[in-house]
């Protein structure tokens, strides 16, 4: 059992938690992740590791299903009863140059552990991150302290500039030498945003979101292609070179439970109301 | 129910009927009543030099056992039993006996071997009934041993360890321990409060179970080296696929994310559980083994009709005969001397290519080399298909161990007692063999730890 010691709302359907899990916290480097399970009869989800102090990791997370919605109804002093990890392979952080770290929605959480790591490694570090609107938006300050320099863009113009994190990297490319690149966020984001710095053969690191059952490598279900050859997101990524990505199939793989998700938070939903409150139970 | 038994006469376990059983996920052995254990004990010619016990990988002390059943003292066969092996519960359910002990039994030429293992597996349920007697442990040595991975060989060498006064902490990476035994193992034949129920024996002799705890990754290598020994047995769960188009489709799993979503994660039973698992009307299951038919019968139980496809004949099928038959019986269809080519459907599964398979010379096992006969393909419509087709070690931890050597599969290299290339670090079960079996690795375990209570005594007389 894995006390949360403190939980919050950061934006629209956006949450953080700060749960006590030494065994993470110790050894967890930017780009991991971690596995939760809520209680006895949840399923086991992947989350970024966002932040660690101390025993405590950060995780947030968007509710989008039953799961993420049951895990947003947590307070401190809550349990969760599985937390696994540190899992995956951390960033690949080198002396490169000038960096960007482009986040969208609730993958803005993984962007400023990446961007400290990749500053403490020597690089000029520029941060991009976009949403929806301003209401979606989450980390602006947090990503402004990570980076040297912090562009904020959203689809509707509430924030910052007015379009897509991509308008905003294509700008950031065209103006000065850039060496790297890391993309984080819904599949189709990362799918599109990589083209920006394809032409110019940019080094981009993408950071893939398949399911995962038990994220150690045992069941295949990660399963992505790059590079034409087939990899295990959970142990061989899950960040990988943007430009070799089967991204299509990605999204494709995503969709299998479709229905069942649908049907599963609708019944979480239902039950929720009937017991007037949060329904801790599943 | 079973057959009656008379002196003399086998015993043969009771099974529920098929068609009731593929139903649910109950056991489909009911297991020997007290009087046919005891009128199957009673068969036993108690041998002098008894074969059973070469036959047995842990050398359980068989015909001393099977002695107490015949006198009724049902607890003490058991004490007998748990002398040479923790989990008599599980082994009796799920060992090879026919190739083993009931195997090498001198009755097996005349008429039937004795059910030695439908006895080991009656006087465990017996115990577990009474409450499991916790073994005693020795003095504290003060030494600390790290035990990685708590399937069969894990549970078995920290509990050799920790008899022997030794402070074992096992780490797992899953939420629940067992290994195979709880997210392979279905539980119509293995019910998973048995599998607890020995584990938890484990607890009671001191052992920390750390769950959730990676190692390579939540304990960095460094801090097992720290350990006074590290015993591996992080199993072969690393699933292979077989690398054909469509692989990727969804409603193509391996055999291993089948069964954890349905064992492990309970998906029989989404939305109770949260895990969902594909509805298929149309199951096609690749492969010949345990694991296919685990597989298979699986899928039967969730609904689907269900064809497993296997490149060799039925003589040839790895799997135990005892569940090839119960797989036919639960209505399983065997398409034999096939082999898929490629997977159809756009997004989702609709259906698998296969050809026939010619068998031609055969191989050093004796098992004929399949050869694919040009222009025989067809097609079998399936909205699920699941990949049995063997697993490997899982390099994770492995990659990470400076200096450890390993064999072109992956498998940790050990010699006989299990010691690895590297000082104080040990290896048994799937790590070391590759996938084989439950009591293979506890036998390989029990012998890595007494080679590493060996090391831990003579270190502490030199200290
Ligand atoms: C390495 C990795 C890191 C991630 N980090 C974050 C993060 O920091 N913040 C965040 O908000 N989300 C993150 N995700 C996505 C997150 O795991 C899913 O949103 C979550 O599993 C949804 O569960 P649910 O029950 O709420 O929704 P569901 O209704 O079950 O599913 C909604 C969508 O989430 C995806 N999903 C469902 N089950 C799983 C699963 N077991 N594993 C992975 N994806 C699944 C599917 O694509 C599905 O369409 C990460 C995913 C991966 C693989
Ligand atoms: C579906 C199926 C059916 C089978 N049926 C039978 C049968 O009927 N009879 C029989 O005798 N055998 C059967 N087998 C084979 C048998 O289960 C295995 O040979 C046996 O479980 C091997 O034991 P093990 O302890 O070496 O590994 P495993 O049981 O695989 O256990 C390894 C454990 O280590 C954990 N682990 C791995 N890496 C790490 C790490 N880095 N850190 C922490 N933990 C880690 C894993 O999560 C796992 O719990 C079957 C196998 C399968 C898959
Ligand atoms: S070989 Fe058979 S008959 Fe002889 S002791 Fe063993 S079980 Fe009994
Ligand atoms: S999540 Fe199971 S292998 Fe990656």
């Amino acid at each position: 059992m894995y006390r949360v010691i403190e939980a919050g709302q950061l934006a629209d359907r956006i949450f953080q938690i700060w749960v006590e899990a030494p065994h993470v916290a110790r050894h967890a480097l930017a780009g991991q992740f971690l596995v939760i399970r809520i209680d006895e009869h949840g399923e086991r989800i992947p989350l970024t590791v966002s932040a660690v102090s101390g025993d405590l990791v950060r995780i947030i997370f968007m509710a989008v299903g039953k799961t993420t919605h049951q895990l947003s109804t947590l307070k401190a002093g809550d349990f969760i009863r599985d937390v696994a990890g540190p899992l995956g392979r951390p960033s690949e952080i080198g002396m490169f140059g000038t960096c960007v770290v482009v986040g969208g929605g609730a993958g803005i959480a993984s962007c400023p552990i990446i961007a400290r790591a990749a500053r403490a490694a020597g690089n000029h570090v520029i941060g991009i991150i976009g949403a929806r609107n301003a209401g979606f938006l989450i980390l602006e300050d947090e990503m402004r302290e990570a980076c040297d320099d912090l562009f904020v863009a959203t689809d509707d113009g509430s924030r910052g500039f007015h379009g897509f994190a991509a308008d905003v990297l294509k700008e950031v490319i065209e103006g000065r030498k850039v060496d790297c690149v890391w993309i984080i966020g819904p599949a189709i984001m990362m799918k599109v945003t990589s083209e920006v710095t394809r032409p110019k053969g940019i080094r981009t690191f993408v950071s893939l979101n398949p399911i995962m059952v038990d994220g150690t490598g045992m069941c295949g279900s990660c399963r992505v292609q790059v590079g034409g050859e087939t990899k295990f997101a959970c142990v061989d990524g899950p960040e990988f070179n943007a430009h070799e990505v089967d991204f299509d199939l990605l999204m494709q793989r995503q969709r299998t439970y479709f229905d069942e998700e649908k049907a599963s938070l609708e019944r979480y939903h239902e039950r929720a109301c009937r017991c007037g409150e949060g329904g801790h139970h599943g | 129910m079973s057959a009656r038994a008379g002196a003399g006469k086998a015993v043969t376990m009771g099974e529920r009927p098929a068609r009731e059983r593929v139903r649910d996920f109950s056991e489909v052995d009911c297991g020997l009543s007290a009087e046919e254990a005891v009128a199957e004990a009673e068969r036993c010619l108690q041998c002098k030099k008894p074969s059973c016990i070469k036959g047995c990988p842990v050398e359980i002390d068989i015909p001393l056992f099977i002695a107490r059943i015949a006198e009724r003292d049902f607890l003490g066969a058991a004490r007998i039993i748990k002398e040479a092996n923790l989990l008599p519960a599980v082994c009796g359910r799920v060992c090879p006996q026919e190739v083993q002990c009931e195997g090498a039994c001198i009755l097996g030429g005349k008429e039937r071997p004795v059910r030695i293992g439908d006895l080991e597996r009656f006087v465990a349920d017996r115990e577990r009934e009474q409450g499991l007697v916790i073994p005693p442990v020795a003095e504290p040595t003060g030494k600390r041993v790290a035990v990685v991975g708590s399937g069969p060989a894990g549970l078995t060498a920290a509990a050799e360890l920790a008899r022997a006064g030794h402070n074992v902490t096992v780490f797992e990476s899953l939420h629940e321990p067992g290994g195979v035994l709880m997210y392979g193992i279905p539980s119509f034949r293995l019910p998973k409060d048995v599998v607890q129920a020995e584990i938890d024996q484990l607890r009671g002799m001191g052992v920390e179970i750390l769950t959730n705890h990676l190692a390579g990754a939540s304990i960095p290598v460094a801090d097992l080296h720290a350990y006074d020994a590290v015993f591996i047995g992080t199993g072969a769960g690393l699933p292979f696929f077989m690398n054909i188009p469509g692989e990727q489709l969804n409603g193509v799993y391996s055999a291993n994310e089948f069964l954890t979503r349905v064992n492990l994660m309970h998906a029989d039973r989404f939305p109770e559980y949260d895990t969902p698992v594909r509805h298929a009307g149309r199951v096609v299951v690749v492969g010949g083994g345990n694991v296919a038919m685990d597989a298979a019968r699986v899928a039967r139980r969730l609904g689907a009709r269900v064809t497993l496809v296997y490149r060799r004949r039925e003589e040839d099928l790895p799997a135990r005969r005892a569940e090839v038959i119960r797989a036919q019986q639960e209505g399983v269809e065997f398409e034999l001397c096939a082999n898929p080519v490629r997977i159809l459907g756009s997004h989702f599964v609709t259906g698998v290519e296969c050809v026939r398979m010619e068998m031609c010379s055969l191989d050093d096992s004796g098992r004929p080399e399949p050869s694919p006969l040009k222009g025989s393909n067809f097609t079998i419509d399936a909205d699920m298909v699941i990949q049995a087709i063997g697993q490997g070690p899982n390099p994770l931890l492995i990659r990470k161990i400076e200096g450890i050597t390993y064999g072109r599969k992956g498998n940790i290299l050990v010699d006989e007692e299990g010691r690895s290339s590297l000082e104080k670090v040990f290896a048994a079960g799937d790590v070391a063999t590759g996938a084989a079996t439950v009591i293979l690795a506890m036998g390989g375990a029990k012998k890595a730890a007494r080679a590493i209570d060996r090391m831990l005594r003579e270190d502490q007389r030199d200290h």
